[in-house]
């Protein structure tokens, strides 16, 4: 139990990373957009890549940070990668959501959502090929907490855990200390009065994408580090990532935050009572227990 | 000659299957602006409750009721409707996130739990044991598939009828109402809610009625048939017919099932072994770009919605004659 | 008379393409005065507003500040430009604090920010007192002393308000308006809409009525007030088309 519970934190810190930038562009740009979760594929994937580069390029990075299985050089194509998904992220609104934005087609974003998901993953797939892989051939040893009841933990988990809560922590000094922190929030609550106090509705939603790609990059290399890479891991962490923003309330990204990690906790902890083939429904169940007893969430307040 | 014509009838009876379902969606997106991201589990729900109904008994899974066949199908129907209301009822008072969202779960978790459940529908292995309707007098042959196929088509004509006379209704004029603008319809005394809930649950249970007939196309329905690409494909379908225009879904369905098929025979005919392997891949990126161009280039359809604008001429007719 | 600082000229705008609401309305706000926009229900008020403030697309006409056109600009560089606007409603951050309503604001006041900071919490003593509560939380003559600490936070030369005193106190809505015309005093011009028409014609220097999107009579304030027709049209509150 204790162990799923940890298990469930760690899943929880990537979960939340993806949702945060979903839940912000849910609220300000109005739509579903269920490509976020490619997004973490392809951060995950442009790491692997710039690892690799970089490892190339100057070898003495590619040494493990003891006890990590972690290198130095995936820290900086990590920072890499977020730059790379971010701008991603830009020019996929530029391309696509944009225009469709323009021609007045507000509903079909979804759609349009939908067909870019495809198109990201299976591009994924085809460059990458079908099969799994991984930063580190190494085996990360688990380390032992406990032996009565066994607690087992890597070091690479604490790792990702550490890390997961220190970005959310800069965001959470961003939203609540910087000006553009508030003018964040402005646009997410009233837009025209954003603009109205001088705020930039462009500028404000490229800042959104490059934040929420950037987010969703390290999200999509922690999976990566927890489990292994698939070019189909955005489709199983769609819904996932869906359920943490709607337990949290859409447009809140403390909801996300704490959305991620009870959607996190509450797949693992199923493990208990559920075989284990039913994990992907437990997001959806998450949902319906949601809609039905607080419908716009924990933090989440009723817009039209 | 017989084999081109039989793989023709076979064809057309898939499409048009695929053409009921898409009908049935158009009622839902086209005509009154709800986003289904899970088509599939309401198609699913028709296939597997009509061969469950249907079928003959079952080791091991529910089954084996060996309703009258026409029961049963209404009974996977009605299957595909309960699923609708109850997540219509969660969802359409919220903003339309919400229903994009509950319903590509329900599809997640329709196809998990079809797969995971043995004592329900067979797991993994699926449904068997589904005796198709007059096989005993038609046998198994072309005959057989001809007359499956003029039955669907029957059915494909009279859910066409159904559903233009529906829109041409005073509750279609109020579905696209709501579409276009929810606040104007409510100060006219409407509940946009329940009237959407009325017509997600019609539209799903023509979904039903599709996946019903598909399961018994085939006397077989597994897991595999309830995978995410039906959704995307039925999209593709109505998005390039034109949302709004039932006309435009079976066209777009006739043609978008004629362009994968046609795309997954060439793949595994003509491409090399290694690349085979991703024919999957490949079909996923047209089908994906097909959808993502249409909405950029022409959002519309081919066969584009006709406004309705006459409000006393021949809607008023129609009326009559429901 | 001084040049206007804000002219519109045959203004038609609307909120869909094809669907005017105002037409070819046409005003001047001279500098340093407070002009008043009345007009019944559904007049246009609002839409003429968030037309100047460039919330909303202008299909016909020209707006006019400080001599240069600025139709078409968007809202933030109105802001940058030195126009402020108030909006009627939702017109504050509930979800921010007061202090970061403020600091939004003053985002690009640079090294003026804290001045103007002490500026605005001098004229407005109970919002400093509360600086760290949520915005949400006040009552309502606050939130909209505290959307008029937020205008004058960018330091404009031009206030549009919308129905300031909509839902106040008499007292409070008094103090609101009298606030409005303090400025006046400090050089600020200030365009206005109110419902509380007595009250605000005998604050406001000149004053153009408003009915069905179009102008209807305009001329200052203390002959409008005098004038038998405009007063049995709006101050009686009677309806255009009443009569
Ligand atoms: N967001 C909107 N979309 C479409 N039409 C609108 C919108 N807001 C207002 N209208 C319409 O524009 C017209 C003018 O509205 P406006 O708000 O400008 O009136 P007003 O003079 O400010 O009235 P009030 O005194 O009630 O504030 C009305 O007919 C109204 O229905
Ligand atoms: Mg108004």
């Amino acid at each position: 139990m204790i162990q799923h519970l940890l298990d469930g934190v760690l899943t929880g810190s990537y979960l939340s990373l993806g949702a945060i930038g979903l839940t912000l562009v849910m609220h300000i740009l109005r739509f579903a957009n269920f490509s976020h979760a490619e997004l973490l594929s392809l951060g995950a994937y442009v790491a692997l890549v710039c690892d690799a580069l970089v490892s190339g390029l100057a070898p003495f990075l590619a040494v493990k940070l003891a006890p990590l299985s972690l290198t130095g050089s995936l820290i900086i194509a990590i920072l890499i990668s977020m730059v790379l998904t971010g701008l991603s992220a830009l020019l996929i609104d530029r391309l696509v959501f944009k225009r469709v934005r323009e021609k007045g087609q507000e509903l079909s974003m979804v759609f349009a959502s939908f067909g870019m998901a495809l198109i990201i993953r299976n591009v994924i797939g085809l460059i990458f090929g079908l099969s799994p892989a991984l930063y580190s051939r190494d085996i990360a040893f688990a380390v032992i907490l406990s032996r009565d009841p066994l607690i087992l933990v890597k070091p690479d988990q604490i790792f990702v855990l550490i890390a997961a809560l220190a970005l959310m922590f800069i965001l959470h000094l961003i939203l609540s200390r910087t000006t553009f922190g508030y003018s964040l929030r402005a646009v997410a609550e009233n837009p025209s009065l954003a603009q109205v106090n001088g705020v930039n509705l462009q500028r404000t939603i490229m800042a959104v994408w490059l934040i929420g790609g950037g987010l969703a990059a390290v999200a999509g290399v922690f999976y990566g580090i927890s489990h292994q890479l698939i070019p189909v891991m955005g489709r199983d962490l769609v819904l996932p990532i869906f359920a943490a923003t709607i337990v949290g309330g859409i447009g809140s990204v403390y909801g996300a935050v704490l959305g991620g990690f009870i959607v996190g906790i509450a797949a693992n902890i199923s493990l208990v009572i559920l075989p284990s083939g039913y994990t992907p429904s437990v997001p959806f169940l998450l949902i319906l227990v949601v809609l039905m007893i607080r419908p716009h969430g924990l933090f989440g307040e009723a817009r039209a | 000659m017989i084999g081109v014509f039989s793989y023709l009838v076979f064809f057309a009876t898939t499409a048009s299957i695929l053409a009921i379902a898409v009908l049935g969606l158009n009622l839902q997106w086209g005509n009154t602006g709800l986003f289904n991201g899970g088509v599939v589990a309401f198609f699913g729900a028709g296939a597997y409750g009509t061969l469950i109904l249907g079928g003959t008994a079952q080791a091991g899974h529910l089954g084996g009721f060996g309703l009258f066949y026409p029961l049963a199908l209404l009974g996977g129907m009605a299957a595909a409707g309960l699923m609708a209301w109850i997540v219509g009822l969660l969802t359409l008072r919220l903003r339309h996130d919400y229903l994009a969202i509950a319903t590509f779960g329900v599809a997640v978790a329709f196809e998990n739990l079809m797969r995971n459940a043995e004592w329900l529908a067979g797991g993994a292995k699926g449904v068997r044991g589904f005796e198709r309707p007059l096989r005993a007098a038609l046998g198994d042959g072309f005959i057989y598939n001809l007359f499956f196929f003029v039955v669907v088509l029957l059915i494909l004509i009279a859910t066409y009828m159904f559903l233009e006379r529906l829109v041409a209704s005073p509750f279609g004029r109020l579905l696209r109402a709501i579409r276009e603008d929810e606040e104007a319809a409510r100060s006219l005394g409407k509940n946009p809610a329940r009237i959407r809930l009325m017509a997600f649950v019609t539209g799903s249970v023509i979904l039903g009625l599709a996946g019903g007939l598909y399961g018994t196309f085939y006397a077989f329905v597994s897991p595999q048939d309830v995978l995410p690409t039906l959704t995307f494909q039925i999209w593709a379908m109505l998005i390039v017919g034109g949302a709004g225009n039932n006309r435009g879904a079976i066209f777009g369905a006739f043609l978008i099932w004629g362009a994968w098929t046609l795309s997954g025979w060439a793949l595994s005919r003509f491409a090399p072994v290694d690349v085979q392997l991703y024919t999957g891949s490949v079909q996923f990126i047209l089908i994906g770009s097909v959808i993502v161009g249409m909405l950029m280039w022409r959002p519309q359809g081919f066969l584009p919605e006709r406004l309705v604008v006459s409000q006393r001429g021949k809607p008023q007719q129609m009326q009559q004659g429901e | 008379m001084a040049d206007p600082i804000l002219q519109a000229h045959g203004v038609t705008a609307g909120y869909v393409p094809d669907l005017p609401i105002l037409r070819d309305v046409s005003l001047a706000v001279p500098p340093a005065q407070i002009t008043l926009i009345i007009g019944p229900n559904g007049a246009g008020k609002s839409t003429l507003i968030k037309a100047i403030a460039g919330l909303l697309p202008v299909s016909a006409g020209q707006i006019t500040f400080q001599g240069s056109d600025i139709t078409g600009l968007r809202t933030d560089q109105l802001t940058a430009h030195g126009i402020a606007y108030v909006p009627q409603t939702d017109n504050i951050f509930r979800s921010l604090t007061i202090r970061q309503n403020l600091d939004l604001a003053l985002r690009r006041a640079g090294v003026d920010a804290p001045a103007r900071l002490a500026g605005v919490f001098d004229q407005f003593p109970a919002l400093a007192a509360k600086q760290r509560d949520k915005a949400g939380a006040l009552s309502g003559g606050q939130r909209q002393f505290l959307a008029i600490a937020m205008a004058l936070a960018t330091a404009p030369q031009l206030i549009l308000m919308d129905e300031p005193s909509a839902g106040l106190s008499p007292k409070a809505a008094q103090e609101v308006l009298e606030h409005a015309r303090m400025l006046t005093g400090q050089g600020v011009s200030i365009l206005l809409v109110e419902q509380n028409v007595n009250q605000a014609l005998r604050l406001a220097d000149h004053c153009y009525i408003l009915a069905e999107g179009r102008n209807q009579i305009d001329g200052p304030a203390a002959d409008l007030r005098d004038n038998k027709v405009v007063g049995e049209i709006y101050l009686g509150n009677r309806r255009v088309g009443a009569t």
